[in-house]
Order: C-alpha cells, then structure tokens, then sequence
C-alpha cells in the first residue's frame, strides 16, 4: 500500500534517540496520579472481602460513620441505581447462546465473590482515618464453598453467580473440528501434553491509583487515574455505568508508571469515587497499596490445557487440537473474554502450514481475582501451547527441533491460517538461521561438555513465536464480539511560528511515545525534534483514542499521526502555491521545504505556518486559514511480529536450581523506529516470560480461596540477580505490508515467545517430557528424581 | 503523641511536628511535598523510595520520620548539581535507556550511587546482587546494569 516515505527523511527513523522524557523521571519531577494533590483533598479507603465466597447477611456502617473524620460511607445498596462494570467482547458459545454476563457491582451488593471484593467505601480527611473507620464497619458473613482451581470449577460444589449454575461463562470453538479430527485419526504420531499456563500477577510497580472531583458550577467531573487508554475509561464509565454525560468527565492518565494491560481496564475504585465525589462535593484520592494490588488488579494466564499434535512420519504436521479451560476469576473484567479465545485460539497456526486446527475454550468463573489481558495477552498461552508441542515433537521423533520447525514453516505470503488469520508477510527461516548464529548453537556441545564436567546438567530449548498485534480492524473486531472500535486518533497542531504539537490517542507508561512518535513526526516534516512535542492521555486535549495495549501504539497510533502530518503536508502545498505563484501540483515537500518543481523557488515550512495563521496573502476564497489537521487511522489487518529465540540453561541436579545462562533472541518487528526503546521493550518482555517460566505463579489456597502469593515476600518478582543479560536483536526485518511506517510492534513479543523456550531448555537438560511453570528449584528437583 | 524534629532534606531544613508513627517516605512526600520518592510496595521489597540518610541508601518506607531527626536526607531531587546538571549515574540512566515507566527509577537511581560509593560492584554480578533489593517491572535490569557500570566509571572520573 503505502510504501515508507523515504524522500523528507532526514534520518531520524532508525536513530536511537535518547528519550525526552527522561529528564523529568531521573531527577523526581514526574507526576505520577498519586503525586496530584488538589485542594480540599479526602482520602478514601476500600473495605474488601476477607472471604473468598459469601453471602453478606449484613453491613452495619454506623460507628464508622460516625468516626473522626469521616465524611462518608458508602455500601452496595448506593450503587445499585448504576450499572455494573461492563465487558467489551460478547463471546457465542458453540451452541450459540451468549456468554453468561452476571453483574459486576461496583460495591459487592449481596454477595462477595473473591477475596479482595471491594464491600464499602469510606471517605475521611485523611486516609488513615478512612483506613481505621473501615475496621469499624461490621459485615455478616454466611461463608459459602469457594471455587478456585481452574480444571475443578465446570459443575463444582461451589457456584460463583446464579446466572452461570455450572460456573461456565462459555464454551466456545474455533477452527474446524471434523476436519482435525480426521487428520488426527491419519497422523503416524500424536504429540499430547497436559499442562497449566500459571497465573501470574502483572505488578506494574506503581499501584494503581485515582483523584476524583465534581465541579458544580459547570457540573462537570475530573478524574486522574493510572490508565493505559483514558478515552477507553471516559466511555465506559459515562455510557455504560454512570450515566455521566461524556462531555461533562474528563480523565487524564498523567505519568503513569507501568501497565502491562492491568491498566486497561475500567475498574471499581475509580467508578467508585467519581460518583461519591459529586455526593460529598470534594476531591477523593485512593492509592492502592501493593497488598491491594495483589489481591485487586486484574491477574493473568491461568489456563489448564490438553494439547495434541498429529504429524506424519517425516515430522510434518497434519493437525493440532487443543481444549482449554480458561479461568476468568469472579467477575468479566472489560476485556476477559477475548483474552482465551479470540486473542488465543487465533494464534495456533504459529509459523506453521498445519492445515487442521481446532481448539475449544471453556471460560470459567471462579472465587479469584478477575482474569484479563497482561502482556500477550492469549498469545503467550498459544505460543507456549505450540512451541511445547513443536519441541517435544521433535524430541519424540528424534528430529533437531530447529528441523522440525524448518520442516513446516509458511514460507509464502499472504498466508491465511485455519483458525482465522492472514499473515501479510514474514521470513521465519530467517529469524531462525540469524538466532542459531547470535546464540552461538555450534558451541553448545562444548558448553555442555563444560557444564557436565563440573556436575551439572545444560539444555537448549528453541521458540519460534508468531504474535497478532496493532488492534486491531474494527469490522473484523466486531464480526468477532468486539462492542468497541480499535480505531487510533492523532491530531497535528501546526503552531504560526512552525513548532509543531502532536496530539495521540495512544498512551505512553514507559514505551517512550514523546521520543519515538516525534522521530516520526520530525522525520516527517523534515523539521528539528525539538520542535515537536507528543501529547497524550488527557481527554480535555486529545480529541479521542483507543489507547495503547496489544503492541499497537506506533503501529495504530503512529499511523494515525502519519496521516494527519500529510494532510497538513497536502494543505501547506496550497499556500506555497500561492505565495510562490505556481500551481498546487507543482508544489513539492521535502526536508522541511516547499518548492516549485524543477525551480530554485522555495518557501520553509516556518514560512507557510505563520502564512497560515497571518493570511494577508492568502487565498481565503478557496481556503481556510490555521494548520490543524487530525485524523483517524483503522487498520486493514493485524500485525505480525514473528521471532526466533533459543534459551541455554544450566541445572544444578542436587537443588534443581536452573540459571538461565544464555538467552538469544532474533525479532521481525519490520521496519524500527528506534532501536534503544525496541532492545529495551524485548528485554522487559523477556524477563516477564523468564519470570512466568521459573519464578513466579498467583496461588489461591483451593480450600479456603486466600491468595497465598499476596506480597513481594510471596510471589517471585524477577529481581536483578534473577536474570542474566539477553542477546537481543532486530532482524533485517519484513516491513508491514499495509501500514505507512511498515512497522509491527515490539512490545509484547519477549514476553510472548521466552516462556516455551526456557521450559524447553530446562526439560532438554533433565531429560524429561514435560515440566510445570514456574519451574522452581523444588518442581525440577522432583522431576530429576523421576529420572533416576 | 507529636513531636517536633528538624533535618535537613537536599540542604534545606525543615522543622516540623509529626506523629511519631510517621515514615520518612510520608513526610517526604505528603508534608515536604518530594513527590519523586515513590512507594511501590507495603514490605520494604521494591526499593523504589529508597533514599540517602546521612549519605547512605535507607527504604524511607521502613525509616520512622523521627529517626531522621538531626539528619541530612538527600532524595533523587537533590541528586543533580545545583546548576542543574544531573548526577553522573542520572546521566548514565539517560545514556543507557535503564529506565522506560520511570517509577522504579528513583529508587534504583539512589541505590545506585550508594552501590558504587559503598560497596564492590566492578563486575556485572556484583551489581546485580546490589541491586537485589530494587525491582523493576519494565526494563528487565539490563540496561540498568549497564548503566551502572556506566555510572560508576563517570564517578570515579569526576
């Protein structure tokens, strides 16, 4: 389509420019939600569930009312006039009935379905007097059986919601299943593992958090809150829960410090205080602290999967089928439902021609924190599924794992899958050749010989991901249950003086937007960087946005600037027509200057910009005055990252300690930007994929359904000393074929294609089939111990 | 029962009456309004608050306020030279991309120069056991590392 504009490049994309933002985050003058303070602030303070499932018999707020400086105490029974949060996916069972869509209380009303489940809010001048009156307030627990273990919930004892008896939200299908059948009854070997994909708990480090006032003079509400897509949140929130006039709410997501998708989604805290600011006519402030964190952000993963790979005798696969029960916690969180089917099941086909797919998704409800996107989101469940069942295939038919994948690679685009996806482009023996070298795999006998000389064991595990990213088309999103558009908005302030402003959709927490978007927009217009600025994440300024998760900031959002800069770029040729004399046609643009065609005639930029806002000599008949342009960027498909990485672990078979020795990666993220930001996102990812492969796992007691991972003492971030320093590098790359920056997205990818690899490593140095995540010191230990 | 302490924070003193049960990192950042010591956490694990009491790297979240009495605290704001240039180890983040949502960054920023004032940290282990006790989600600690690898030659040369 639009091929990458090369001729007003002044070199800035491929650059890695050093980050703009980083001055204000080095010396401490971020602001961050929780650093807001406004005037006549109060404080407020959650009472959540100590329980795991019961029904509330009785709250009786009085002396907590009545406490020194409270102002007010809120219960279920103040919100039942609003709505529930909403989900944004309708997912169909295979019989056709809509997935089960219970209430999601803003203030557990009746019943109290995790522990964590916010029951009252009390609001006080400050917060630890909203913390102690909280302790005042008397609940009447009747204790029902929680459910908790994702394979046990279908039909259990315990039922979360009386609209779901046997606790399923759906059963859904993708793929054809009669066809994969008959494969599978043809195939010379079948491949089978029976595996969880651990939940995990995204700990951006900075807790979520929210600010909200009511303004009566103009009856109008602002709210900062710790989003990814502020827009997103304004829309939910308005037409869905409070019946606010959109117009009438403004919610900025100032800096926001880090999200991984937990910030996506609309949450019960900020609702909450939104509304009760209006009622107690103040300013409310709630920051989670880490144990809420814990217990109330949105988790991930925790899937429980029986996968099965047919192939014939030559290694070739014939077909793959897989069931999934995917456990969505207590409660729809606004994207939970895509997040095991459409973003998972989707992505089965990886980098291979299998012609027979079928996957089946039973969706469960549960006593546990609600299950949304984090970082893949269904993508790292589906390329551990593939990779796993790839590598022990390989081993199974003693094929070199690199072969096997090189045995069935798509090797010709457009390539469409049978599970719903046409890949655009991609060279995945490429990636792979380029990892093999990077990790140096002709040294690894050595290195295992080494490793083995001093009692210990070495293993080498390969990955070769493929990722849907840049959401995404919009009519495609909604033939598939989409309720939203995913759409991006960008706007272009052309200021009199040349300088210009940028306005995204897109939000920045951590990805460096205000650098990489204004290389774009820089190298673009041909003008200096200093000149541009990126802003973002407050819906007083930025006419709309979708927001950034699923790696599409650049892809979906960048794009959108594109287009607004060249319509700026197209309405300044026809005032350097003017001023120059010649004909719009004649006009050309580049590096910062229009010119008459095969003249020496030339107007800069700076020029036409103040001509624009001056329009003494200007053609006022034919056009309007101002350089503003915005525009609305829907892609045409997805993205298609696509990587190859190898993992060497060594284990120590006394401990079953595994040290993750060397890690290489090779991505295709197509055409790069900035290369520092891109390297920086594929470590982040890598270690959140490493930190799912051995450390860390969200743990709910079955019995009682008490997180038993509920603070940094108990669930394994991956520290410094966890972790070793990656290989990492970007591929010459397929650019995009249907975006102008040709670009795809790099953000999720490590954590989408790390976790298989390692969990290959590891079980290629012990020897054995399989290994459940995290694999800690004690898991591998005992799975030696099988071995001897 | 409150009462009054005075220390001096990045050279200016302060006096002022507190409750006792009250953290360093709460008067930092709530009643000298120093936003950019951050808490991330509730069990002195994440390190982001971590800042330099009398010259050495303390979690401010497990400092009551009136321990700091009499003391110089010195917090990321107070880091740069007074014309505004940046620390060394501020420069070698900026330098090295070892940081990306900024939260952490305060914290590993002063963590950082008390490591390479106090302690062994010329190889790559070395430094990430030293920075053991601050957790960052984003970067994945390479470039932080490097960084302060890079640091710590720009302070020893200046």
């Amino acid at each position: 389509m639009n091929a990458p504009d090369k001729a007003v490049s002044q070199g800035l994309i491929g650059q890695s420019v050093k980050r703009r933002e980083d001055g204000r985050f080095l010396t401490g003058r971020g602001q961050y939600t929780d650093d807001i303070v406004l005037s006549r602030q109060t404080f407020a303070y959650f009472l959540r569930s100590p329980y795991a499932h019961a029904r509330i018999k009785s709250i009786n707020t009085e002396a907590a009312a009545a406490a020194e400086g409270v102002l007010a105490v809120f219960t279920g029974e103040h919100f039942r006039a609003v709505g529930g949060l909403p989900c944004g996916w309708l997912i169909n069972s295979l019989d056709g009935s809509p997935m089960k869509e219970p209430k999601h209380p803003i203030l557990a009303d009746g019943k109290v379905r995790y522990v964590g489940d916010q029951l009252a809010l009390v609001v006080a001048e400050t917060y630890e007097q909203a913390k102690a009156a909280a302790q005042l307030i008397e609940v009447d627990y009747d204790e029902l059986t929680p459910v908790v273990d994702t394979a046990a919930a279908k039909g259990h004892a315990g039922k979360v919601h009386d609209e779901a008896p046997d606790n399923v939200c759906y059963t859904w299908g993708c793929g054809d299943k009669a066809a994969t059948d008959a494969a599978m009854a043809k195939a010379a070997h079948i491949t089978r593992l029976e595996f969880r994909n651990n939940r995990l708990i995204p700990n951006a480090i900075e807790p979520r958090a929210a600010n909200a006032s009511y303004n009566p003079s103009d009856e109008s509400y602002t709210l900062y809150t710790t989003s990814q897509n502020p827009h997103v949140a304004r829309l939910l929130m308005c037409a869905f829960v409070l019946g606010i006039p959109e117009h009438k709410l403004r919610v900025v997501a100032p800096d926001v410090g880090g999200g991984f998708g937990s910030k996506i989604f609309l949450y019960a805290e900020e609702t909450a205080l939104v509304w009760a600011a209006k009622q107690i006519g103040r300013p409310i402030k709630w920051t989670a602290d880490r144990s809420e964190a814990f217990l109330s952000d949105a988790h991930g993963r925790d899937h429980a999967t029986i996968a099965e790979l047919g192939l014939d005798v030559n290694g070739k696969f014939l077909a793959m089928r897989v069931h999934t029960t995917a456990n969505l916690g207590a409660y729809l969180s606004t994207f939970a439902s895509s997040v095991p089917t459409i973003l998972y099941a989707t992505l089965l086909a990886g980098q291979y021609t299998t012609p027979a797919i079928y996957a089946e998704v039973t969706g469960i409800f549960s006593n546990t924190a609600p299950v949304d996107a984090y970082r893949g989101a269904g993508r790292p469940e589906a390329t551990y599924v593939v990779e796993r069942l790839v590598e022990t295939a390989a081993h199974e038919l003693n094929i070199a794992p690199a072969e096997i994948r090189r045995r069935n690679f798509i090797k010709t685009f457009p390539y469409a899958t049978p599970v719903g996806l046409t890949y655009d482009v991609g060279d995945y023996e490429a990636t792979l050749a380029d990892v093999i070298e990077l990790a140096d795999v002709a040294g690894y006998p050595a290195r295992k010989a080494i490793s083995e000389a001093k009692g210990f064991k070495r293993g080498i595990g390969y990955s070769t991901y493929i990722e849907a990213c840049g959401l995404a088309p919009s009519n495609v999103a909604g033939a598939l249950g989409a309720r939203a558009g995913l759409f991006e908005a960008g706007e272009v302030r052309v200021h009199p003086t040349g300088k210009v402003t940028i306005f995204t959709g897109s939000h920045s927490h951590g990805q460096g937007h205000e650098t990489t978007f204004a290389q774009v927009v820089a190298d673009r217009l041909g003008i200096p960087i200093e000149d541009v600025s990126i802003e973002h994440g407050d819906t007083a300024k930025v006419l709309f946005g979708m927001g950034t998760y699923g790696s599409r900031s650049l892809s979906v959002g960048g794009t959108a600037i594109v287009k607004a800069v060249d319509k700026v770029i197209a309405k300044g040729k026809k005032i350097a027509a003017h001023l120059l004399e010649a004909a719009d046609t004649d006009i050309e643009f580049e590096n910062g200057v229009f010119k008459v065609a095969g003249t020496d005639k030339s107007v800069p930029f700076a020029s036409v910009s103040l001509t624009a806002y001056v329009p003494h000599n200007y053609p006022l008949d034919k056009l309007e005055p101002g350089l503003n342009e915005n525009a609305f960027y829907d892609p045409t498909n997805f993205t298609y990252p696509a990587g190859s990485y190898v993992c060497e672990v060594e284990v120590d078979p006394m401990t079953g300690v595994v040290r993750v020795d060397r890690f290489s990666a090779v991505d295709d993220f197509g055409n790069i930007v900035n290369p520092m930001i891109v390297e920086g996102q594929v470590h982040g990812g890598i270690a959140q994929g490493i930190g799912q492969a051995l450390l860390e796992h969200g743990i709910y007691d079955v019995d009682s359904g008490q997180l038993l991972t509920g603070s940094y003492m108990d669930y394994a971030m991956p520290r410094a000393d966890d972790l070793p320093s990656f290989n990492v590098k970007t591929a010459k790359g397929t650019p995009c074929s249907h975006n102008p920056l040709g670009v795809k997205g790099c953000g999720e990818a490590g954590a989408i294609g790390s976790p298989p690899a390692v969990i290959n490593a590891i079980c290629d140095a012990i020897g054995v089939k399989d290994l459940p995540m995290p694999a800690t010191p004690h898991t591998v230990w005992k799975a030696i111990q099988t071995t001897r | 029962m409150s009462q009054k302490i005075t220390l001096k924070v990045n050279g200016r003193s302060f006096t002022r009456e507190i409750e006792p049960s009250r953290l360093l990192v709460q008067l930092l950042r709530e009643d000298l309004a120093l936003t950019g010591t951050h808490v991330g956490c509730d069990t002195s694990q994440c390190g982001a608050c971590t800042v330099h009491l009398n010259g050495v790297a303390v979690k401010s979240c497990s400092v009551l306020a009136v321990q700091a009495n009499g003391a110089e605290v010195t917090t990321i704001e107070g880091l740069a030279a007074s014309n505004g240039d940046m620390h060394p180890m501020q420069a070698a983040f900026k330098e090295c991309h070892g940081l990306q949502c900024g939260f952490c960054t305060p914290g590993m920023v002063m963590s950082a120069v008390d490591l390479v004032q106090h302690h062994r940290c010329s190889s790559e282990a070395e430094i990430r056991e030293g920075l053991e006790g601050n957790i960052c989600r984003c970067t994945g600690y390479q470039n932080i590392v490097r960084a302060v690898q890079s640091g710590a030659q720009a302070m020893k040369g200046a």
